[in-house]
């Protein structure tokens, strides 16, 4: 890449592309929660937030202005070093994991060539997967450090079950791999200018998405958070910013999370694009955060449509069901491939 | 080629100086008033009996343990998942051995109950 005298400018360049990434990323962890709220509220007859502002639409800015002024409580009895640097690691690790995902097809204006993405790497899927995984370790280090026993168990069964369905996880996307040839993400979504995916690997998919709703702690698999027996699980003792910070990394995870569906299995940006030059570029972006939207709007219905699991429900469904049938997946995705290459 | 890698060095170091900011300020700005009451681990109003940290249930070892084993593998499933198109047969057979190795393991601790959370 560059040398020597363009290095600031690269820097730069690089600076201003994250920093537009994590404030697009900062407003929409902002209103998938006002949406959430919405959402739910309409589902189970209610309005939702509708006082500040239009249609609540101010309701995100003021959470944060109230929750930042909070009293920080740091409880007598926790590890103080683990305790401020569980809620540190769980967000940074959380936004970290953005960084390798395209949202457009590289346009070039005037000479200069734009790439709708912080960096291409060429194992961009697994530094995802990588980076996403780390974030057990947030919620194991606030459930231990904060000397609670809600904390503990909800520390110590939020890890459990983000593990367990990490197997999953992984070899949803292994047939999606497979057919692509590559772990780069924009490679793999080049591969399905055909034909996406989701129609390809239909059974990867679905064990892909259900164990992403599981990792990411949402219902019907947020036992850790299951407020009728553990309060507030891993974060009970946790008030003021570093409660939300949380809450952000749990929908900075998300947003990920849909971002990589989309990616995997509904072909990322790729859709019709038609009219004039400018519309031509920007209808890519358009169209990968349309299908981003609908699967954020898919996890807030199903969370305002299913009951919770039980904790030995969550496990054996984990291990017994969605791991035979994620190896299956593989074994006969490879069988198939291979049959058509001779 | 580690060029690439630059931007995410960048988008750390943002990032770990967003967070480090906002908490510091936020524990900064906040009104401090504390008491003994407030300051006692949560436990529902009632006095905490104990500390938090005792025994827990043998399972959750178990399940990091399953999960090493079982991560390790899928971790080789990938860079054989990325050349598979270019091995053809050869790569399926060898793949096919694996995984069968690998599941006589998995039923193995299926049968002796360690995928069982109520035992």
């Amino acid at each position: 890449m560059a040398t020597g005298s363009n290095m600031p400018l690269l820097l730069l360049a690089i600076l201003a592309k994250v920093g537009v990434v994590l404030l697009v990323l900062l407003t929409t962890i902002a209103y998938a929660v006002w949406l959430e709220r919405k959402v739910v509220a309409r589902i189970q007859s209610r309005w939702g937030p509708y006082l500040v502002g239009p249609h609540g639409l101010l309701q995100p800015v003021a959470d944060a202005l109230k929750i930042f002024f909070k009293e920080d409580i740091v409880p007598t009895e926790v590890d103080r070093v683990v305790y401020c640097l569980a809620p540190f690691l769980a967000f940074s690790l959380a936004l970290l994991s953005i960084s390798v995902i395209p949202f457009g097809e590289s346009v070039t204006i005037g000479g200069a060539t734009i790439h709708f993405q912080i960096t291409d790497l060429n194992v961009g899927l697994l530094f995802v997967f990588a980076v996403t995984s780390l974030g057990v370790y947030g919620v194991a280090l606030a459930g231990w450090s904060s000397n609670s026993k809600y904390s503990l168990l909800g520390g110590l069964r939020s890890s459990a079950q983000m593990i367990s369905y990490e197997l999953s996880l992984g070899l949803g996307v292994v047939g999606v791999v497979m057919l692509a040839g590559s772990l780069s993400l924009r490679e793999i979504v080049e591969h399905q200018s055909g034909l996406w995916n989701v129609f390809v690997q239909p059974v990867g998919f679905l064990i892909y998405f259900t164990a992403a709703v599981a990792e990411t702690n949402r219902v019907p698999f947020d036992l850790p958070e299951g407020e009728s027996e553990l309060v507030g699980g891993f974060h009970t003792e946790y008030s003021s910013f570093k409660f939300a910070m949380f809450f952000m990394a749990e929908y900075a995870n998300i947003v990920t999370v849909s971002c990589l569906a989309t990616l995997l299995f509904f072909g990322g940006w790729l859709g019709p694009v038609f009219g004039p030059p400018l519309l031509r570029a920007l209808l890519p972006v358009f169209w990968f955060c349309l299908k981003v939207f609908c699967f954020l709007f898919l996890y807030i219905w199903i969370r305002g449509t299913l009951p919770r699991f039980r904790y030995d429900q969550l496990m054996a469904f984990g291990w017994k069901f969605l791991l035979p049938l994620g190896l299956l997946n593989v074994l006969v995705t490879s069988l198939v491939l291979a049959w058509r290459s001779t | 080629m580690f060029g690439s890698y630059l931007p995410i060095l960048v988008h750390f170091v943002v990032v770990v100086v967003v967070a480090g900011a906002i908490m510091g300020l936020s524990a900064w700005v906040g009104v401090k008033r504390p008491s003994r009451e407030k300051l006692s681990p949560y436990e529902c109003g009632i006095t905490p009996v104990g500390d938090a940290r005792g025994r827990f249930s043998i399972s959750f070892y178990l399940v990091g343990m399953l999960f090493i084993l079982f991560d390790v593998e899928i971790a080789f499933l990938f860079p054989w998942a990325v050349v598979y198109r270019s091995l053809g047969w050869f790569g399926f057979i060898e793949m096919f051995l694996y995984i069968v190795i690998l599941l006589a393991g998995y039923l193995y601790i299926w049968k002796k109950g360690a995928l069982d959370w109520t035992r």
